[in-house]
C-alpha cells in the first residue's frame, strides 16, 4: 500500500493500478469522444427540436392558453373581477366595457372580440361589432359618465346574465373549454360539467375514426398476410420484381394515387361502368364521398406499411422449422397455424400498430374521396385550423388524439410488449 | 460391421462373403434426383441399411448428401428409384406421414414454444393422452440430461442444450428412423466432441437407426457403423470407418479422408495384389492395387504421412525414396515434416513427439521408407 502511494507521487506506474496521470488522461479521452459523439448527432437534436417538439408543445400549450380577450379588454376583466355570476355586473363594469369597446372599434379589432365571445355565446359576433361601431364617435367625457346606460341603450343584450357570464369564461387566459369542447362536455351555470346538449359531434368522430383505422387495419392484413407470404417464399428474381410493385405506391405522390381513386370510383367512373357493362348493376353505385372510399383508398395506401414489416419478418423465418413440424408429424395446415404464424406475429403487430396509427391521423385521403361521411378527426382538426380558425379547439382536438394514440400504444405494450415489434 | 450388400456405381465396397446377411431395414434402389431433368444431383444411389445402423453420408458441400437425406424425410422428391423402409415404399408418402424424426443443423426449435412443449408437440399430434406426453417428455429430458429444463424456452439455452434439445425432440416419438443434417456443425470443437460421445451412447442404448450428414470426416469415421462417402452425385465407397482409412477403394477417397500423400508415377507391372509403379521422382515401388486395371497407365500412389518413416538404413522397409527436407512444423503431440521429391511433389511426414522424433536440418537429404502394405496404386483423379 505505502509503496503504491509513493509510486503514485512519483508519477511511477505499480503493475496494478493507474496512475493519476494515466486515469485524467483516459477520461480526457472518452470525454472527447463523447464531444465528437454529440457533435455528429447535434445538427438532427437541433432539428427534431426545433421542428417536431417545438411545434408539439406549442399545439399542447395553445390548446389551454387562450390570452387574446385578455389583452383586448383588460380594463373590462379587471373590473368584472368580483361580480359573482349572477344579475348584471356593476355599472363601472358595462362602462369600462363600453371604454374599451370604442378603443377597440378605433383600432379595428372589435371583430376578434365577437369572434372569441361567439364561441362561448353564438349570435354575440354582430352584437360586438355593431356596439363597437355605433360607440366609435362617442364623446370620451360621456362615455366614461353614463357608458353603462349607453351600452344598456343600444342593445339590452348587454345586460343579460348569460353574456356577461361568457365575457368571464372567455377572458381567463388559460382555460380548459376547449378541451370539454372537444370531448363534447359543457360547463353549467353552476360551474359543473355536463353532456353538451347541442349537438355531439366530436366523440361520435373520435369513435368513427378509430373504427375506420381498425377496419383497414384489418383489411390491410388480410390482403398483406398472403402477399407478403408469397413475396417471401418466392425465387429471389421474382421476390425482387413483385417487391418493386409493392413499393412502386409508395413512390408515387399520396395526391395522384388518391386521385387515381376518384377516377375509379366517381359515378361514372372505372368501376361503375364496368359493373353495368357486366350487368350487375342498372344504375351507378354512389361510392364517392362515402366511408367506403376512404376505406378502400386508404387500405390500398397503407397496404406496403403492413406488407414491409411482414415480409422482412417471413424472410427471416428458416424453413426448417415447418420442416421441423411436419417431420414431427404435423399436417401442413396445423404447422402453419401452431409454428409458422406465431412465428410472424412480431411483423403483424409491427405492420398493425403502424398503419392503424397512421390511419387514425390520416388526413389528405378522406378530405379528397370521403365526403362528408368519410371524414376523420383529422379532417376536423383542419376545419378549425384553416375555416373556423378556432386554433385552440383544433390544438385540443390534436392534443387528445395523441393522448388517445399514447393510450393505445401503452395498452398494446401491456398486451404484446414493444419488444416484439419488428421493423427490418 | 454389417454385412449389408452395397452396390453403388461406380464403384463399390467389397462384400465380406460368408457373414449372414441382415435383414435391409431401410433400402434405396437406384435412387436419382435432378431439379431440371438435365444435371443429375444424385446418380443412382442404392444402400441397404440394417435396423439400428448409424450410417454416415459424407462429402464435400454440393455432393449430394443433403439432398438425399431431404429425399427420404420426403420435403424433395425423388426423380426416380425407390426408398423402402421394411419394404413398404416411401417415395409416395408425404412427410408427415413417415415417422422419421429429424435433427436440423439450426435445430429448428420452435421459439415460442418452452422445451416441454417442443417435446410434446409431436406427441400431442399423435393424440397421446396428457399423463403420457408429460412421462415422455421427463424420459426423454432425463435422457438428454435437461431434466430442469422443461419450462425454458430456446432461446434460454446454450448452444449444447438446444441441441440435446432438438435430438431429444427427433427421438421421443419413437420414430423408424432418425436423420441428422449436419447436427454439431454449429458448435465449438469441445462441444463438438463431447456430443458425438453422447449421441453415440444415445444410439447404442436405444438402438434407433441413424442417416447422418457431415461434411466433418472426424465425426463420420468416430461415430458411424458404416460411411457412405459422397462426390459428385455418386457414393464413392460405403464401408466401416477402418476400412475407409485404411483400405480406400479409389483416389478420392484416399484423399478425402484423412491426409495422404500423393505421388504420381506408371504403372510398370501388375502382380498378385501388388503392383510395381515407376515413380515420377525416379524409384520404382510396389503398392497394393487399388484400382488401377493394367500396366503402362499413369497412376498415383497414396502414402499416409504416419507410415512414413525417416531412416538411413532401414532394412525391413520394401519401399524407399530419396527426399530433401524444407519445413518442419511442431504441432505438439506430433512433428510434420515437409519434404520435397526430386520433381518436386510435397511430401508430408508425421513422426510421434518422442525420444525417436528425427534431427533434420533444411536442405539435408533424406531416405523416407514404407511398407508395401501401407501404399496404394490408384487411378488419377
Amino acid at each position: 500500500m505505502m509503496t503504491a502511494v509513493s509510486d503514485q507521487l512519483h508519477g511511477a506506474s505499480s503493475p496494478d493500478a493507474l496512475t493519476r496521470e494515466e486515469i485524467l488522461a483516459s477520461r480526457r479521452q472518452l470525454r472527447r469522444r463523447r464531444l465528437v459523439a454529440l457533435g455528429l448527432v447535434a445538427p438532427l437534436l437541433a432539428f427534431i427540436i426545433f421542428a417536431f417538439f417545438a411545434p408539439i408543445a406549442t399545439m399542447l400549450y395553445r390548446s389551454v392558453y387562450n390570452p387574446t380577450v385578455v389583452e383586448l379588454i383588460p380594463d373590462t376583466l379587471a373590473a368584472l373581477g368580483t361580480w359573482d355570476g349572477t344579475g348584471t355586473p356593476d355599472e363601472p363594469v358595462l362602462t369600462a366595457l363600453a371604454i374599451d369597446l370604442k378603443r377597440l372599434a378605433n383600432e379595428r379589432t372589435a371583430g376578434r372580440l365577437g369572434e372569441e365571445f361567439n364561441r362561448a355565446l353564438p349570435g354575440t359576433s354582430s352584437l360586438v361589432k355593431s356596439t363597437a361601431r355605433k360607440l366609435r364617435r362617442a364623446d370620451d367625457a360621456e362615455l366614461a359618465a353614463s357608458g353603462a346606460t349607453m351600452l344598456g341603450d343600444i342593445d339590452e343584450r348587454w345586460t343579460s346574465t348569460d353574456l356577461w357570464n361568457a365575457v368571464r369564461e372567455t377572458g381567463r387566459s388559460f382555460r380548459e373549454t376547449y378541451f370539454l369542447t372537444a370531448l363534447d362536455l359543457e360547463r353549467t351555470p353552476e360551474g359543473g360539467i355536463q353532456l353538451r346538449e347541442s349537438a355531439r359531434i366530436y366523440i361520435p368522430l373520435y369513435i368513427k375514426t378509430l373504427r375506420i383505422a381498425l377496419v383497414i387495419t384489418v383489411l390491410t392484413f388480410l390482403l398483406g398476410y398472403p402477399l407478403a407470404y408469397y413475396l417471401a417464399h418466392a425465387p429471389p428474381m421474382r421476390a425482387n420484381l413483385l417487391m418493386v410493385l409493392v413499393l412502386l405506391p409508395f413512390w408515387t405522390s399520396l395526391l395522384v394515387r388518391t386521385t387515381a381513386w376518384i377516377a375509379l370510383l366517381q359515378t361514372n367512373g372505372v368501376v361503375n361502368s364496368l359493373l353495368m357493362g357486366v350487368g350487375l348493376t342498372s344504375e351507378p353505385l354512389e361510392m364517392m364521398f362515402t366511408e367506403f372510399a376512404t376505406i378502400v383508398a386508404m387500405t390500398h395506401i397503407l397496404l406496403p406499411f403492413m406488407v414491409l414489416p411482414l415480409y422482412s419478418v417471413m424472410r427471416g423465418i428458416d424453413p426448417s422449422y415447418m420442416r421441423a413440424a411436419m417431420s414431427l408429424g404435423s399436417k401442413p395446415i396445423p404447422a402453419f397455424w401452431r409454428i409458422y404464424f406465431p412465428m410472424t406475429l412480431p411483423g403483424v403487430s409491427a405492420g398493425g400498430l403502424l398503419v392503424f396509427i397512421i390511419s387514425v391521423g390520416y388526413y389528405i385521403t378522406p378530405a379528397l374521396v370521403g365526403g362528408t361521411d368519410g371524414q376523420m378527426i383529422s379532417n376536423i382538426i383542419a376545419f378549425h385550423m384553416q375555416q373556423s380558425n378556432n386554433w385552440e379547439l383544433a390544438a385540443a382536438l390534436g392534443a387528445l388524439l395523441l393522448v388517445l394514440i399514447m393510450v393505445l400504444y401503452w395498452v398494446y405494450d401491456r398486451l404484446v410488449g414493444a419488444d416484439n415489434i419488428k421493423l427490418a | 460391421m454389417s454385412a449389408a450388400s452395397v452396390n453403388t456405381t461406380p464403384t463399390s465396397a467389397p462384400v465380406e462373403p460368408g457373414e449372414p446377411a441382415r435383414a435391409a431395414y431401410l433400402r434405396f434402389t437406384d435412387v436419382k434426383k435432378s431439379y431440371d431433368q438435365q444435371v443429375l444431383v444424385v446418380k443412382g444411389f442404392s444402400l441397404d441399411v440394417a435396423k439400428g445402423e448409424f450410417i454416415t453420408l459424407l462429402g464435400p458441400s454440393g455432393s449430394g448428401k443433403t439432398t438425399m437425406l431431404m429425399m427420404l424425410a420426403g420435403f424433395e422428391s425423388v426423380t426416380s428409384g425407390e426408398i423402402l423402409v421394411d419394404s413398404v415404399p416411401l417415395t409416395r408418402t408425404a412427410p408427415y406421414h413417415r415417422n422419421i424424426g429429424m435433427v436440423f443443423q439450426n435445430y429448428a426449435l420452435f421459439p415460442h414454444m418452452t422445451v416441454a412443449e417442443n417435446l410434446g408437440y409431436p406427441l400431442k399430434i399423435r393424440n397421446l393422452a396428457r399423463a403420457e406426453v408429460e412421462r415422455r417428455v421427463g424420459e426423454y429430458l432425463d435422457l438428454v440430461k435437461l431434466g430442469d429444463f422443461g419450462e425454458r424456452y430456446p432461446a434460454q439455452l446454450s448452444g449444447g442444450q438446444r441441441q440435446r434439445v432438438a435430438l431429444a425432440r427427433a427421438l421421443v416419438f419413437d420414430p423408424s428412423i432418425v436423420l441428422m443434417d449436419e447436427p454439431l456443425g454449429a458448435l465449438d470443437k469441445k462441444l463438438r466432441e463431447q456430443m458425438q460421445v453422447e449421441i453415440t451412447h444415445l444410439h447404442r442404448d436405444l438402438g434407433f437407426t441413424v442417416i447422418y450428414v457431415t461434411h466433418d470426416q472426424s465425426e463420420a469415421l468416430t461415430m458411424s457403423d458404416r460411411v457412405a462417402v459422397f462426390n459428385d452425385g455418386v457414393v464413392q465407397q460405403c464401408a466401416a470407418p477402418n476400412d475407409l482409412y485404411e483400405s480406400p477403394s479409389n483416389a478420392f477417397v484416399a484423399d478425402f479422408i484423412g491426409e495422404n500423400n500423393m505421388i504420381e508415377g506408371e504403372v510398370a507391372s501388375l502382380g498378385d495384389g501388388t503392383a510395381e509403379v515407376r515413380l515420377k521422382a525416379g524409384a520404382v515401388v510396389t503398392a497394393r492395387i487399388g484400382d488401377v486395371t493394367e500396366a503402362g497407365e499413369p497412376c498415383i500412389i497414396s502414402i499416409r504421412p504416419e507410415k512414413l518413416f525417416i531412416r538411413e538404413d532401414a532394412p525391413g522397409y520394401e519401399n524407399e525414396i530419396e527426399a530433401r527436407f524444407s519445413v518442419r512444423h511442431y504441432v505438439g503431440d506430433f512433428i510434420r515434416y515437409y519434404y520435397h521429391l526430386a520433381d518436386g511433389t510435397e511430401i508430408t511426414v508425421k513422426a510421434l513427439n518422442d525420444a525417436a522424433a528425427p534431427k533434420v536440418t533444411v536442405g539435408q537429404d533424406s531416405h523416407l521408407v514404407w511398407h508395401t502394405s501401407d501404399c496404394f496404386a490408384f487411378k488419377p483423379l
